[in-house]
């Protein structure tokens, strides 16, 4: 088996590009967290799905249903690709499509191109530390909207329109197949406009400006990952560090407090007979959240990975022996 | 490597530079100071809507400026001005854009505070929002677009009229300003030579108290803060002496009375169409049915009443009830086995299947659906930004923004009388495969009430701003459309909905020509 990315140690298993659909109220797309660099000159790229949907959704801190909306669910397929500039800095991308509709009620479905998501990612760090290896890493993010798609129609619009930068640290550690791994986010959010020129959040703004509440996103996640196989348990919470309550019975709006946490799986096969081919699935679930929807979701996707020269790959036999 | 985080670094500083935060440009916030263009100093003249005569409420003569009590107040506002604070500057500034704007702004805010649907029981009906109870879930009131149209229309009607007695004894009592008989006062805002006995200021304050404890009635503590803080503005600017605002004040209040006692009697209160749990409003369910119509139906679950039923049988401002009924009420819309009724139904669905980003836009523009000022609130903004310009006197302002609101109200009464008497369903009810691009209003659909509020609106203040006619014309257009776009209503219900607005505006139009106060 040819070898053409590379993990920690026990390197040798095929990148995981996870999108997590974390806040299925605003579909956010959020790429990976995850420990695993792509080596030099190698492009991994692939597609993937997302389903989620919500019945219950939390106005404030009161969870309820409404029977205008029934059942609101989120399609989502991204395309994404992360490259190895060296074996310690990757350079990552995704954009996704979302479509989103209710099953009841007369809201019109909405879908379009959202985010486009940049990424570099760097490990200055890895080294044998007790029974197992210690590797940190850093990743620095920048989104913004690639359409005119619209904001302010919550919950069907596909996102928030604003421009996020993400600074992302990462700590894993692997003892043989068991690994964890801890990360945690701030995003700073752009302010946004909209389409009218005054709301009304806890006072009236005369704008068509509105501030929209910064955000930490922690994840962790932990599990048993070999050469063709990995399996993995997910916590990931979301917190927006300002941002008020919808109010009874109102419309969720864009600068709204939106918290969730979300348990979940996943799993990816290295296909034995296609080398660089990876197929990858799982689920997540949301256990809490506040101005947000209980969502449940599932994914799977395909990733194949390209080594742009020969050289690399050559190197990479290299390393092997 | 090292190079690759040297540009790393600088896109990633662009980047940053790029997205920080930066405080928004809130419009109203920076309205310059009011600096009236003409006095009005004869504004005691004009006509008034309630009030028998300017001086129907009698105010004290004024103590005279070399009273010693009168210099007691003047000290009072150089004390203030000796240890001047940032925010009471800012406070001042504030403030000073205009009483009546301000008290409109605050009005608005209001009506989006309360402006929620409430939501349901268990048992899968609607609990009704309590005047007695103002501050009990569902909070009173409901500041719906009826709601919200009524009550800018009494606090701008009464303001008007206060502000007509208040001149009238300005010119009276003829006490000059603070800084007039006193050249050491400082003065912070723009200088003028209107007397300042009574305070117009505190007359707007006055009424705005009175009145918002009828309206708002949950609301006293921020309303109560906002004169507070008002009143002193106009000391601390050495605009006012105490003693001009306590009488400026007194006076609004007593003229606010007699609004309050018409609002009481205007029969708005039995617009909900539901007495002792019987829901009277099935009558014009029945009425439909009996014309072989299909009626109106709720299309939210649980099936809420529908808005507002006997709104349209609320005393009007400008014309009796049986002008509307002869003159105004429009004809019927197409019945619904009619082929033009099919022809419309059509029309609505190709805007609901053909999303199209512009015509979101406008939709979502117009929209003013729940947690906004509604649609009157917003076409009190448009007036008030282009008001700002004009550098109205105060009683102007008051006089431009009564004609308005009651022009406005007129057209919700109008515009509900329709709505019921035809009981017209939305499309989305005929063809469930209609979706919407808003909120789906939960009442008839014939007439509009954006187009019939927009039609009524661009009459008057094309007639106050001339010059800004067509604007007004067009924004009432893009406004009424937006219904159509956002597949909420036919285009019978905006084209009517605008004639029958545009109806309701020639009579502000005939008022504003006669009283007095010229253009």
């Amino acid at each position: 088996m040819k070898l053409l990315f590379r993990y920690p140690v026990m390197g040798r298993i095929p990148i995981i590009c996870i999108l997590l659909s974390l806040l299925s109220i605003t579909a956010m797309a959020q790429t990976d967290a995850d420990a695993i660099m792509m080596e030099k000159n190698n492009f991994c790229t692939g597609i993937l799905y997302n389903y989620s949907s919500w019945k219950n959704y939390w106005e404030g801190t009161f969870k309820r249903d409404n029977a205008n909306l029934g059942t609101v669910s989120t399609q989502m397929i991204g395309v994404m690709g992360n490259y190895g500039i060296s074996d310690k800095l990757n350079v990552l991308f995704s954009i996704p499509y979302v479509a989103n509709k209710v099953s009841a009620g007369q809201l019109h479905k909405m879908n379009g191109v959202q985010d486009l998501s940049l990424w570099v990612k760097y490990m200055p760090f890895e080294k044998k530390v007790g029974p197992g290896t210690l590797s940190l890493y850093g990743v620095a993010g920048y989104s913004f909207p690639v359409t005119n798609y619209v904001a302010d129609f919550l919950p069907m619009s596909i996102g928030v329109r604003s421009k996020n930068i993400s600074i992302r640290g990462i700590v894993d550690y692997q003892i043989k197949n068991w690994t964890a791994t801890a990360s945690a986010t701030y995003v700073n959010r752009s302010n946004i406009t909209i389409d009218r020129v005054s709301y009304y959040t806890t006072e009236m703004h005369y704008a068509n400006e509105v501030k929209m509440p910064d955000a930490m996103q922690f994840q962790f996640r932990t599990g048993w990952r070999s050469d063709r196989f990995l399996a993995e348990a997910v916590l990931s919470n979301w917190t927006t560090m300002s941002g008020f309550d919808i109010t009874k019975n109102n419309m969720p709006f864009p600068s709204n407090k939106m918290n969730m946490t979300a348990v979940g799986v996943g799993g990816k096969y290295n296909v034995k007979a296609a080398d660089g081919l990876s197929i990858i699935g799982g689920g997540n679930y949301t256990i809490a959240g506040r101005n947000v929807g209980q969502s449940t979701s599932v994914y799977g996707g395909v990733f194949y990975i390209i080594s742009f020269t020969h050289k690399a790959k050559e190197k990479q036999e290299n390393t092997k022996k | 490597m090292k190079k690759i985080f040297f540009y790393i670094t600088i896109v990633m500083t662009a980047v940053i530079i790029h997205s920080c935060k930066k405080d928004l440009n809130e419009v109203n916030l920076f309205f310059p100071a009011l600096n009236p263009a003409k006095l009005d100093d004869n504004a005691g003249t004009w006509k008034p809507i309630l009030l028998n005569a300017p001086d129907e409420f009698a105010v004290a003569a004024p103590i005279a400026t070399n009273a010693p009590d009168y210099i007691a107040q003047i000290n009072e506002i150089k004390s203030w001005q000796n240890k001047l604070t940032a925010a009471e500057k800012n406070t001042v500034k504030y403030w000073s854009a205009g009483a009546v704007l301000r008290w409109n702004e605050i009005m608005r805010e209001l009506v989006a505070k309360h402006n929620l649907p409430p939501y349901q029981n268990a048992d899968g009906t609607y609990p009704v929002p309590s005047a007695a109870n103002p501050l009990a879930y569902p909070q009173f009131p409901f500041a719906n677009p009826p709601y919200a149209a009524r009550a800018y229309a009494y606090v701008s009607a009464a303001m008007y009229d206060a502000l007509v007695a208040a001149y009238h004894y300005k010119k009276l009592c003829n006490r000059p300003a603070p800084y007039k008989v006193d050249a050491t006062v400082n003065v912070l805002i723009p200088k003028s030579d209107l007397p300042s006995y009574p305070s117009e200021d505190a007359t707007v304050i006055g009424v705005a108290e009175e009145l918002l404890k009828l309206l708002f009635p949950g609301d006293q503590d921020f309303i109560q803060q906002k004169a507070a803080e008002h009143k002193n503005a106009r000391i601390i600017s050495g605009a006012n002496v105490r003693s001009d605002i306590d009488a400026g004040e007194a006076l609004g209040k007593a003229v606010a009375q007699k609004f309050v006692t018409r609002a009481r009697g205007d029969r708005a209160g039995a617009a909900v169409g539901i007495a002792n749990g019987v829901d009277l409003w099935k009558e014009f369910e029945t009425n439909a049915v009996t014309k072989d119509e299909i009626p109106w139906i709720s299309q939210e679950f649980p099936k809420r009443p529908p808005m507002l039923p006997y709104f349209g049988r609320v005393k009007t401002f400008l014309f009796d009830s049986l002008t509307m009924v002869t003159q105004i009420r429009p004809a019927a819309p197409p019945s619904t086995k009619s082929d033009q009724f099919k022809k419309e139904l059509e029309e609505v669905k190709y805007y609901s299947d053909n999303y199209d980003r512009e015509r979101f836009r406008i939709v979502s523009f117009w929209a003013d659906g729940v947690n906004t000022p509604t649609p009157p609130g917003h076409w009190n903004a448009i007036a008030a930004e282009a008001f700002v310009k004009q550098n109205f006197s105060e009683v102007r302002w008051a006089r431009n923004m009564a004609l308005l609101n009651m022009a406005m109200m007129d057209a919700a009464i109008v515009c509900w009388d329709a709505k019921y008497t035809y009981f017209n369903p939305r499309p989305s009810q005929v063809d469930p495969s209609i979706k919407t691009y808003t909120g789906l209003p939960n009442f008839p659909s014939y007439i509009s009430g954006h187009s019939t509020f927009s039609g009524a609106a661009a009459t008057i203040l094309g007639y106050i701003l001339s010059s800004s006619a067509t604007d007004f014309t067009n924004m009432a257009k893009e406004a009424s459309v937006s219904r159509l776009y956002g597949a909420i209503h036919y285009r019978s219900d905006i084209e009517v909905g605008l004639v029958v607005g545009n109806k309701v505006g020639t009579y502000a139009v005939q008022r504003a020509s006669t009283d007095g106060a010229g253009n």
